[in-house]
């Protein structure tokens, strides 16, 4: 039948047309639904796992546990990091291989986590800094360890 | 009790004192074209901040909330942005025609000011074809929106224009029925004597079925006419950028979006004037103490609350249902909204005859 065809059209299009208006105005009514986030006042609660850049462990006696073994470097898919090694003399008169600078461009990061995969002795791990905006490229360009900073005791 | 008729009266009797009558008039004139501009404004920089904010609240967003006291400050700033911005004409363009266009598209929506009630003997003319006069004036906006889209030498423009054209042709239509379903059931074309006819109650109530088919006929065609989604298709910015505004910046870009945001004003008090009883408070038939506690309401108050009440309704339009395409659009008008008006016209007729209306 045409015409109960056409009526049941018109219905079913102004029902449904109906409830789309009710979950509108079921919205607008209800502001506590809203999503948005007030980004600077309200600082987002970031997740344990979130990756904001690579930093390297420094405890109280400014002593980190990077042997220099470029294990990071080698891992990293884009030259992020690039280590630059140096030899200290051991008390006993030996020649031993030690990090001497830990670049780390942050501008060529993608956060993929390998190099703390990768890192046998623990010495690197994501900070969960979060605004990285500068208004120079080369401030992205980061010494990882702190100056002064020597390897920690026991750490091989 | 103050009100804006004896304003208007005692400003009128003030000027007719001054100065002889001709003078009198021609400054009038200038008041209230002062007074239009002045609305224009306020209600350009009001709507679009209601707009914005709906829309958030819709899609569960917050809006603008930045630019003064919870964002109330952003179309102000938004407009001097306008203001300052330089307005090109596109080398291709009819250059008369592209300039002219904006104005003709306010010029459009000042002249529908003209009947508009909005309250107790303050009109600007209470011209005794008032329905007929704005449904005349009203069609006359695609003529800017032709005039902009084809001096634009622009293929987006062109097809908006025309799309636009189009529907507002057919939408005209029963948008037309449905207030003539309301003329008929008042028997007057004048504005002042529709709102006086709703003394004791609205029209849609008092009309019962006929009427609210009426309504709702009257507030889908008035938002095709007015271009909005979900009827959008002059502007369609997911297929023509911005349809026949497209070429536009700065100032007369703002014309073309103020004239919109004034339609949707115009077409919602005339939608209130005709179903809502305009400046007339809520009356129910006999109940004298009700209705004379509702006359402590001002009229203006009345006025606005209904028309911003409409104007929220086709937001609340906007921002749920989906955009329609061209030919549904079209096969919406003809094939739905025609008939039922013309079916609703016919059961309007038989009501107001035999009087089965309250």
């Amino acid at each position: 039948m045409f015409i109960v065809d056409y009526i049941k059209d018109v219905y079913n299009g102004v029902t449904s047309l109906l409830k789309g208006m009710r979950l509108t105005g079921y919205y607008f009514v209800h502001p506590k639904e809203i999503i948005t986030q007030e980004y600077p006042e309200v600082k987002q609660v970031l997740p344990e796992r979130f990756k904001g850049e690579v930093v390297m462990r420094h405890n109280e006696n400014n002593e980190h546990r990077c042997t220099g073994c470029t294990a990071c470097e080698l891992a990293c898919p884009n030259a992020t990091i690039k280590i630059v090694t140096k030899f200290d003399i051991t008390p006993d008169g030996k020649k031993k291989k030690a990090l001497d600078v830990f670049v780390y461009h942050l501008e060529l990061c993608t956060m993929c986590n390998l190099c703390i995969v990768a890192c046998p002795t623990d010495a690197i791990k994501m900070a969960q800094t979060f605004e990285h905006s500068v208004y120079d490229r080369t401030e992205l360009t980061k010494v990882l360890n702190k100056p002064g900073s020597k390897l920690m005791d026991g750490v091989e | 009790m103050f009100s804006l008729e004896s304003l208007a009266h005692n400003i009128d009797l003030g000027l007719n004192n001054i100065f002889p009558p001709t003078v009198a008039l021609l400054s009038e004139m200038v008041i209230i074209g002062v007074g239009v501009i002045a609305l224009f404004a306020v209600l350009g920089l009001v709507l679009v901040f209601m707009e914005r904010k709906v829309s958030a609240y819709m899609q569960i967003r917050k809006g603008p909330n930045r630019v003064g006291y919870q964002g109330f400050a952003q179309t102000a700033a938004d407009t001097l942005k306008l203001v300052l911005k330089e307005g090109l004409t596109p080398d291709g363009a009819d250059k008369f025609l592209f300039n002219l266009a904006p104005f003709i598209v306010m010029i459009v929506a000042m002249l529908l000011m003209a009947p508009i009630a909005f309250t107790k003997g303050f009109q600007i003319w209470d011209i005794n074809i008032g329905v007929l006069y704005i449904s005349a004036i009203s069609s006359l906006s695609v003529i800017g929106i032709l005039m902009a889209g084809w001096a634009s030498n622009n293929k987006y423009s062109l097809i908006g224009a025309m799309r636009s054209g189009a529907q507002i042709v057919s939408y005209e239509l029963s948008a037309g029925l449905a207030i003539l379903a309301m003329v008929v059931l008042t028997g007057s074309l004048q504005i002042s004597e529709i709102v006086a006819s709703q003394q004791n109650g609205w029209w849609i109530f008092k009309g019962h079925i006929p009427a609210v088919i009426s309504f709702i006929i009257f507030i889908i065609a008035v938002t095709a006419e007015t271009n909005r989604a979900p009827f959008d298709m002059a502007e369609a910015e997911s297929e023509l950028t911005a349809g026949f505004h497209t070429e536009y910046s700065g100032m007369r870009f703002a014309f073309f979006f103020l004239a919109e945001y004034v339609n949707i004003f115009i077409v919602c008090a005339i939608g209130a004037t005709l179903y809502f009883g305009g400046w007339m408070p809520f009356h129910v038939g006999t109940w004298e103490a009700f209705n004379h506690v509702m006359d402590f309401i001002p009229g203006v108050v009345w006025f606005f609350g209904k028309t911003f009440g409409l104007i929220f309704l086709i937001m609340w339009f906007r921002w749920t249902f989906p955009r329609l395409r061209i030919d549904q659009l079209l096969n919406l008008e003809w094939t739905y909204l025609l008939p039922i008006s013309m079916f609703n016209l016919l059961l309007m007729t038989i009501i107001a005859i035999n009087g089965w209306y309250f």
